[in-house]
């Protein structure tokens, strides 16, 4: 919503667009200050702590981005649905059958390929396992009329189930000793950084999927249909468009972004498969998705803002010796207030189109 | 009184020599280092020695025995300990290493969950290679960072002793298990608790339910209740918080024994004693290890630290109200045993619960035993399969 | 004095496993059913019962009745279902998104506040114990059954009256299957969604002092593993009807004792399977039951819309 404005408004709204969440924002802020105050933290102390920690230079930057890659796949999840008209929430369960998938396609090829090919290999098995995963709430949504959000959760209780099933037995590395894993891929197979960086290159896989879905999306025939299916189901079918495919196709592609996140996980964390893929990546590209407003590029910077407030979890245990659950209450507050700030659009006589501009004031566009 | 006020003089005198020599060695570490800027490291400032939980440090189990032994070294002289709590296996403990060691200065760290270990101290480490790492049960192998270390305990003795408490409780000849994966650390205490009862009575059989879990509550009390329908009259546990598992088995008018840390406060009838943690003793020694100077780099700390009493691992819960005399003198005298260290827990013939001779007459693992480490079967006598 | 039940172990545990452990099921169903029938669903639920499960653990040591803290626990419930119901109502703004905000939300203030109630223990619910009869142990412990309990079932059946024959219930319903025909009757939609999402989170709260004052009775900050979440699911298993939210709830707390007690009799094979059985259940059910003909008998209309 952010980028987009600028080419489609006026200033005012575009300022609009950057000043409502920008202020929920500080607006949680000042809640969670006195919160912290309440609770004998200095406020101000723990703002440049966060600052510090998340945003305070390239190493906090790379924290944050380390968080936030993750979140911007996982969010894609929800978002790609969302121009449906669909709400999905099976972004977990997604995560976990395509970092299935990743390890399956790796532990089978072996090093039989260059590492290349079965790093792709991976990725392909990653994104369909996952957005199998993801298209079968849109089959049934579409022919059997089940309730997606509902089914989508439903799944992410069996893909968790099913990875420790694996994990625990048919798919065990008998040597992973305490914790339960699958065996590991090649080490050459793996993943790296980006040069220069600490950050894997799961970041670079979340931006340019966040880039390829707002084109297709915003810029091609297919999210054209997309969004006029989301906008009214039976005038679309009157209009021809093929409903079905349509839903299964996005909520394919929506379950392969998740996929691709398992993937990363496997290929560049972990190196196997085990029950740290389910640490809850899922929901927090759910809340991503939802603050983004269902905008592909705003999604990438909600992720970096959520990997921000992360990655200021520690500091606020080591430095303030607040609880661990501080930065819960820190990330409740700035959703809720980010989602309540999306009803404000329009609320502000300032941002309004003026149906004639005041004097004093010339139009930029 | 008096006694305390002794430790304490010996502690500050102690304290006192090891802060000169940790002086000494840090100021030739920064001399060495490429980083300046940071000469003022001085006698007076703190050694900085952060701790890594995976969960909440107050969940009366693993975490809160590893924060119990954190305190112990917040409270000597010339430490500053840092923690931080509910730290995923995943790239943010990695962040959370770093974060320690670049903005708080940590120079020795304590990531205490298992699954900590691989990849992500072992990536950490070989970046900072002056930081030194110290894993609760990781295995150390050749070719592993000089900078990182292993220590764990042979808390199956204390079971083993809880075992012998257990057999002289139960009148039904069954004992109950609730455990969390079947993974070798906690198929090793299944093991020495059932060994410990069949060495009282050999008819002695052990129930386990395995959760899934390091932490269900729901399940684990079903877990209990399920096995106490079927006859168990004691019950005990490895799972990240016992708290559920006690005060269940209390509730249905079982005994139970403890485990991690002191659960008698929660059933003060019915608990008879618990296998406890005892990371104090250890971290104080790696901490004056430290302190003196010496460094798993140059060789000093060995890379694998493991023990058991002897070496001050664990502790055993004080008896319960229910504890025979006859129970106590049995376990006492084993304990004893333990404590000089001529105890062998594993010996032949000794077969798994399919019927396998994992050892024959005459062979024995000590506890040092690596192929303990990697224990995948259940000893005869153990209901439950891997 | 005890002995083993062998093979009859099996199903009365999952008998007191029903009785234990769907108390919290059905407070939480019962909650979400009166808010999804008034159009609105609440994810966050999940949080209340946490939050539940701490104040009521909190107040029941604290002041040493545990009845004070269930009231406690359902006053803190209106709390956060207070804000849901005020957030997920302005425009724009959606209810799927803000449960989720208030997951995280929720269950950050029970842990912040919980910190220093994890260790002592809280005076806990009295049962009520129906199985003095037997002489065997394990039918007296499977029998105790919490007042809770009862509690829920008459809930369930003044819900199910409260649906079918009373004016209040009429605009709840009609709220949730057309908001724009109740507007026109002049039925302030707000309102109606206001209370019933409030009252469902006091019920939920509820749910949550069943899990900390009655079993597994205690406070730790796993306690809930996502029971707030499957509530809803179950919601739709029982399609919207309180009674049947009860005989699901009563299948959800069954089958989560179906593993440990198989396990008991040395049926050991696969228990991270027998942990997704409620939720393959719950889909098939959907998948059989649902149709894109008609519309799932007793679905509100509204719900899932930005109506």
């Amino acid at each position: 919503m952010f980028l987009t404005a600028i080419d489609r408004y006026s200033w005012r709204k575009s300022l609009e667009a950057i000043c409502i969440p920008v202020g929920a924002v500080l607006v949680a802020l000042i809640i969670f200050g006195v919160f912290c105050a309440v609770v004998g933290a200095n406020p101000f102390g723990v703002y440049g702590s966060i600052y510090k920690a998340a945003f305070g230079g390239w190493s906090a930057w790379q924290r944050t981005f380390i968080q936030a890659s993750p979140l911007m796949l996982s969010a894609l999840c929800t978002v790609l649905p969302a121009r449906l008209g669909l709400v999905i929430i099976g972004n977990e369960g997604a995560l976990v059958m395509g970092g299935l998938g990743a390890i399956a396609v790796g532990l089978s090829l072996g090093e039989s390929l260059p590492p290349l090919l079965v790093q792709i290999g991976m990725a392909m098995g990653g994104m369909l396992f996952g957005g199998i995963w993801i298209a079968i709430a849109g089959a049934l949504r579409h022919y059997r009329a089940v309730n997606e959000t509902i089914s989508s959760l439903l799944l992410n209780y069996i893909a968790i189930a099913f990875l420790n099933h694996l994990v625990g037995g048919p798919m065990r590395d008998p040597s992973s000793l305490n914790k339960p894993s699958t065996f590991p891929i090649a080490e050459i197979n793996r993943l790296g950084d980006i040069p220069g960086t600490r950050i894997h290159y799961g970041l670079l896989y979340g931006l340019i999927a966040c880039i390829v879905a707002y084109i297709l999306i915003q810029r091609t025939t297919f999210g054209f249909a997309a969004r006029t299916a989301g906008g009214n189901v039976r005038a679309a079918q009157i209009a021809g468009l093929p409903v079905g495919k349509l839903t299964i196709i996005i909520c394919f592609l929506a379950g392969s972004c998740a996929g691709l996140a398992g993937m990363v996980e496997v290929a560049a964390v972990h190196g196997v498969a085990n029950e740290s893929l389910n640490v809850g990546y899922g929901y927090g590209g759910i809340l991503v998705a939802f603050v983004a407003r269902h905008n592909p590029l705003a999604s990438a910077l909600v992720a970096t803002l959520l990997g921000g407030i992360l990655a200021s979890g520690g500091i606020l245990q080591r430095s303030h010796d607040l609880p661990d659950a501080t930065v819960l209450v820190f990330q409740g507050l700035v959703f809720l207030m980010v989602l309540y700030s999306d009803s404000l659009y329009g609320r502000f006589a300032f941002f309004q189109e003026r149906e004639t501009l005041p004097s004093n004031l010339s139009p930029i566009e | 009184m008096t006694e305390k006020l002794k430790l304490s003089r010996r502690q500050i005198v102690r304290g006192i020599l090891a802060t000169t020599a940790f002086g000494l060695t840090s100021k030739f570490g920064t001399g060495c280092s490429s980083q300046s800027g940071t000469g003022q490291t001085s006698e007076d400032e703190p050694l900085v020695v952060g701790f890594i939980y995976v969960g909440p440090k107050d969940d009366f189990g693993y975490n809160q025995s590893h924060a119990e032994g954190a305190a112990a070294v917040a409270e000597l002289t010339g430490f500053k300990v840092i923690e931080q709590a509910n730290v995923p296996e995943t790239q943010a403990v990695q962040e959370t290493m770093r974060e320690m060691i670049e903005i708080d200065g940590a120079k020795v760290l304590f990531p205490t969950s298992f699954g900590y270990f691989d990849p992500h101290i072992l990536e950490i480490a070989e970046e900072f290679p002056d930081v030194q790492f110290f894993h609760a049960g990781g295995l150390y192998e050749e070719g592993m960072p000089a900078n990182v270390g292993s220590y764990f305990g042979y808390i199956d003795e204390a079971q083993y002793l809880a075992g012998i408490v257990a057999a002289h409780n139960t009148k039904t000849g069954k004992l109950g298990f609730v455990a969390a994966k079947p993974i070798p650390q906690v198929l090793r205490n299944i093991n020495g608790y059932t060994l410990g009862a069949k060495s009282i009575n050999p008819e002695i059989t052990t129930q386990v339910v395995f959760t899934g879990d390091w932490a269900a509550p729901v399940k684990e009390a079903e877990a209990v209740n399920s096995m106490v329908n079927q006859g168990a009259d004691v019950i005990t546990c490895h799972v990240d918080s016992p708290k559920v598992v006690i005060e269940t088995a209390s509730k249905r008018g079982v005994f139970c024994t403890g485990y991690h840390t002191d659960q008698s406060a929660l059933a003060p009838e019915a608990y008879l004693t618990g296998a406890e943690w005892d990371w104090k003793s250890i971290y104080t020694q790696y901490a004056n290890w430290v302190k003196e100077g010496k460094s798993l780099m140059n060789g000093d700390i060995p890379h694998i630290v493991r023990g058991g009493l002897a070496e001050n691992f664990w502790e055993l819960s004080p008896y319960g109200p229910a504890v025979s005399e006859a129970a106590k003198a049995d376990a006492e005298a084993i304990k004893e045993k333990f404590a000089d260290a001529s105890m062998v827990i594993y010996s032949g013939e000794l077969k798994d619960n399919e019927g396998q001779v994992i050892l024959s007459d005459g062979e024995a693992y000590e506890q040092q035993a690596i192929e303990l480490e990697t224990t995948d079967w259940l000893v005869d006598g153990v209901q439950g399969s891997v | 004095m005890a002995q083993a039940l062998g093979w009859w172990g099996v199903p009365l545990g999952i008998i007191a496993g029903t009785f234990r452990g769907s108390v919290p099921f059905l407070f939480v169903s019962l909650g979400e059913c009166l808010t999804e029938k008034s159009g609105k669903i609440n994810l966050g639920l999940e949080g209340t019962l946490l939050t539940g499960a701490m104040s009521s653990y909190a107040i029941s040591y604290l002041t040493g009745s545990p009845w004070l803290g269930v009231i406690g626990a359902g006053l803190a419930g209106m709390a956060l279902g207070a804000i849901h119901g005020w957030l997920s109502q302005q425009p724009r703004v959606n209810d799927v998104a803000v449960g989720i905000a208030m997951i995280i939300f929720g269950s950050g203030v029970a842990f912040f506040l919980g910190k220093p109630f994890i260790k002592p223990s809280a005076p806990q619910l009295p049962t009520i114990d129906l199985g003095n009869w037997s002489n065997l142990t394990q039918v007296q412990a499977a029998l105790k059954i919490s007042p809770l309990f009862i509690l829920g079932m008459a809930i369930a059946f003044l819900m199910q009256w409260f649906f079918k024959s009373t004016r209040w219930g009429l605009y709840v319903r009609a709220v949730g299957d057309n908001p724009d025909a109740a507007r026109a009757m002049g039925i302030s939609v707000f309102k109606v969604r206001m209370v019933s999402i409030i009252v469902g989170s006091f019920l939920a709260g509820i749910g949550g002092a069943a899990l900390s004052l009655y079993y597994p009775g205690v406070w730790t900050e796993r306690i809930s593993s996502g029971q707030g979440l499957i509530a809803v699911a179950l919601v739709i298993f029982a399609r919207w009807n309180p009674i049947q939210c009860l005989y699901a709830s009563l299948l959800f707390g069954g089958a989560r004792s179906l593993g440990p007690a198989l396990q008991s009799v040395g049926i050991d094979w696969g228990y991270y399977l027998f942990n997704a059985v409620p939720y393959v259940l719950t889909l098939a059910i959907m998948i059989i039951t649902c149709s894109p003909k008609r519309r799932l008998t007793g679905a509100p209309g509204a719900l899932g819309t930005d109506k």
